[in-house]
């Protein structure tokens, strides 16, 4: 084995590559609070970031550690935050303020089971929809449930470009036992990464209309305070050179402009995994680390003979709606295992309308779902 | 009307403001802008962060890097800013409600931290932009819609709060002191570490309607008679400081700033890489 591949492999837990993963994208900021079961992640980027002359600062509380992300975004950095259930509800606030301002950083919650404080340290995936619809108003989120610690590191770079090339928050739903486990996983190397950075105004400063958006991408570029512009950011409603509106076209475009960045580029973003469709009666879907047991107790059926698939999104929003209905096209059965009361499978119920029958399955007990808990289901149904 | 210099500081685009004619969150506008004049601050590397509230609103009308940011947090925007660019001259702008009620947490703890940022806090003694709730600097027996029978909570010495917190710089004046509003601005954003000027400010329309301080000009006349400076308070007995508006520099102090000892923070982990 030449030597650049054992550097290039590490033995990590899922926490500890997401940091690494986060500092491969060139993050240099981390604001944040402690929480289990996140915890390393700010413990990993305590001791990484100045090594590279980036900074990391224990805030006060939630709500703090992402209002300094978002202050260091607007300053020019590329900035993470990462959390747990209770965290993740206090930052829905400054959650909001970076949907509407458009400032970039990626944002992570680790699910515990909750509500409140609710089992620390279990895993759940019950903060699904707060991704979704968190934070007051009308936003487009996207957001990335990783299920193996390979995973975590790839996500948390893909996490980065994403919110520098859509200017908003990126979310990446992970869970105790992806969070936790330990895997091999191999680095990417520096020349192999390919990174976004935000697009930056070339105006004269004295130009720069803040809100004014390329009409190919709906995003408009952004400046970093210190750099020669004059701006305001702000979380009211505003015009496009940053003039707080309540002028119903205006306020209509922004919200409208703000969806549409995201949804006109689903395509570009949409991340799933399908496997073991051909010829399919029963698919599974399911994501994080449910995806695990569930893929295996998928090949365990298909040993037996049932015909059964899986399909698993990365990206839980925006939802890849049109491609499973493409590929599940004449399947009977949709099992929807999660450990939640049936939060994704209401959005698969909506995706199908009635093409097929879709069962959720609930695991709430702060327990993983063994593969033979699915697999019972699965020859049930078969 | 200000002159040429103020105005090119200004964002005459955002005109008008919101503000009620006579209210005093003006005055402290027009000293913040002389003490930049005076220091011969750059725009495109001045920050200026701030809440929610109508003293908040500053903010927008100054033509820098204006931050704009969510009820109470600013001081943490604030923080980010800094820490990740030191160079930036950064101002905090609050109202009472912002920085000592829902904001609390982030005052307290920026006073703690000691990062260079210097923090104006406007107190009217009352929510003004939301119409008139009482704020954690009502005095005990005021009106507020909120206290439709006297306020009976204590409420908070900003400055005291302050200097317990770490401050190293911690000041109070009133508009009706636009000069010494400006003084101690300039020595706020001067200092190397947490600066706080508590600046006592009107709001005739909310409390004042309530209070008996109808007009701009009652509350700048009851400013003035409350006033006493520092240098004679000190020799005063408290029966006779009841009700007063004590003015000066409570607090100007050398405390390691934050920024400074983070860098040492890179030093040491990069001189760890080395080894
Ligand atoms: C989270 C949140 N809660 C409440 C409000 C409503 N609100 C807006 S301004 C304000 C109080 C402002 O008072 P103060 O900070 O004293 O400033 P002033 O308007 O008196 O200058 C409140 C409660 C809000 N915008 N956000
Ligand atoms: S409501 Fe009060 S604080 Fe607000 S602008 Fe009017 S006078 Fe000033």
């Amino acid at each position: 084995m030449a030597d650049g591949e054992i550097q290039n492999t590490a033995f990590w837990q899922g926490n500890t590559a997401l940091a690494h993963g986060a500092l491969a994208a060139g993050c240099n900021f981390f604001g944040g609070y402690p929480i289990t079961p996140s915890t390393e992640i700010a413990e990993t980027m305590a001791e990484e970031l100045p090594k590279t002359g980036g900074k990391f600062i224990q805030m006060e509380d939630e709500i703090a550690g992402l209002a300094c992300v978002l202050g260091a975004s607007i300053a020019g950095a590329k900035a993470l935050t990462a959390t747990s259930g209770p965290g993740f509800s206090l930052k829905q606030e400054n959650l909001g303020f970076a949907y509407l301002a458009e400032i970039p950083a990626v944002v992570v919650d680790v699910m515990r089971g909750g509500p409140s404080t609710g089992l620390p340290t279990r895993a759940a995936q019950q903060d699904i929809m707060q991704a979704r619809w968190g934070t007051h108003g009308d936003y487009a989120p996207i957001c990335y449930a990783p299920s193996s610690v390979q995973e975590c590191y790839d996500l948390a770079i893909k996490a980065f470009n994403m919110a520098e090339r859509f200017r908003q928050p990126v979310l990446i739903m992970s869970d105790e036992i992806v969070g936790h486990m330990r895997e091999k996983i191999t680095k990417t190397e520096p020349d192999k990464l390919k990174l976004i950075e935000r697009v930056r105004p070339t105006c004269e400063p004295e130009e720069f209309t803040p809100y004014e958006a390329d009409p190919m991408t709906s995003v408009p570029p952004m400046a970093s305070f210190g750099d020669g512009y004059l701006w305001h950011v702000t979380g009211l409603m505003t015009n496009d050179w940053g003039f707080p509106t309540g002028n119903p076209p205006e306020v209509e475009k922004k919200i409208l402009r703000i969806i549409n960045k995201v949804t006109r580029a689903r395509n570009d973003i949409v991340e799933y995994e399908a496997e073991h469709m051909d010829g399919a009666g029963i698919v599974v879907v399911s994501y994080g680390s449910v995806a695990r047991s569930a893929l295996r107790a998928v090949r365990d059926a298909r040993k037996k003979g049932i015909p059964v698939g899986h399909f698993r999104p990365i990206t839980i929003w925006p939802f890849p709606d049109a491609e499973l209905v493409k590929m599940s096209l004449g399947v009977k059965t949709i099992l929807v295992p999660e450990l939640n009361c049936g939060q994704i499978s209401l959005e698969v119920e909506r995706a199908i309308r009635g093409r097929s029958e879709v069962r959720g399955l609930s695991l709430v007990n702060g327990k993983l779902f063994k593969p033979s808990d699915i697999l019972k289901v699965i020859e049930e149904v078969a | 009307m200000p002159g040429g210099k103020v105005l090119s500081w200004l964002r005459t685009r955002f005109m008008p403001h919101i503000w009620c004619s006579g209210c005093g969150h003006g005055i402290v506008m027009h000293a913040l802008l002389r003490a930049l004049i005076g220091l011969n601050k750059d725009k495109t590397r001045t920050v200026l962060a701030s809440g929610i509230g109508c003293s908040s609103r500053l903010a927008g009308y100054v033509n820098a890097c204006t931050l704009h940011t969510t009820h109470g947090r600013s001081l943490a925007f604030a923080t980010g800013v800094k820490l990740h660019k030191p160079e930036l001259t950064v101002i905090d702008i609050m109202g009472d409600g912002d920085c000592s009620a829902i904001g609390g947490n982030h005052f307290i703890h920026a006073c703690r931290r000691n990062i260079d940022i210097t923090a104006i806090v406007m107190n009217n003694n009352i929510y003004g932009m939301t119409g008139g709730q009482s704020s954690p600097t009502t005095p005990v027996g005021a009106w507020a819609t909120t206290t439709p029978y006297g306020a009976v909570d204590q409420p908070f010495d900003l400055c005291k709060l302050a200097e317990g917190a770490g401050a190293s710089y911690v000041a109070r004046t009133t508009i009706a002191n636009p000069r010494q509003v400006e003084t101690f601005i300039m020595n706020g954003i001067q200092k190397k570490g947490f600066a706080v000027i508590e600046v006592v400010t009107h709001c005739h329309t909310q409390y004042g309607r309530k209070n008996d301080r109808r007009l701009p000009f009652d509350n700048y006349n009851c400013f003035k008679e409350a006033s006493v400076p520092l240098t004679k308070a000190r020799d005063m007995p408290p029966e006779e400081l009841e009700g007063k508006l004590v003015c000066g520099e409570f607090v100007n102090k050398e405390v390691l700033e934050y920024t400074e000892q983070y860098d040492k923070v890179i030093e040491k982990a990069q001189a760890a890489l080395k080894e």
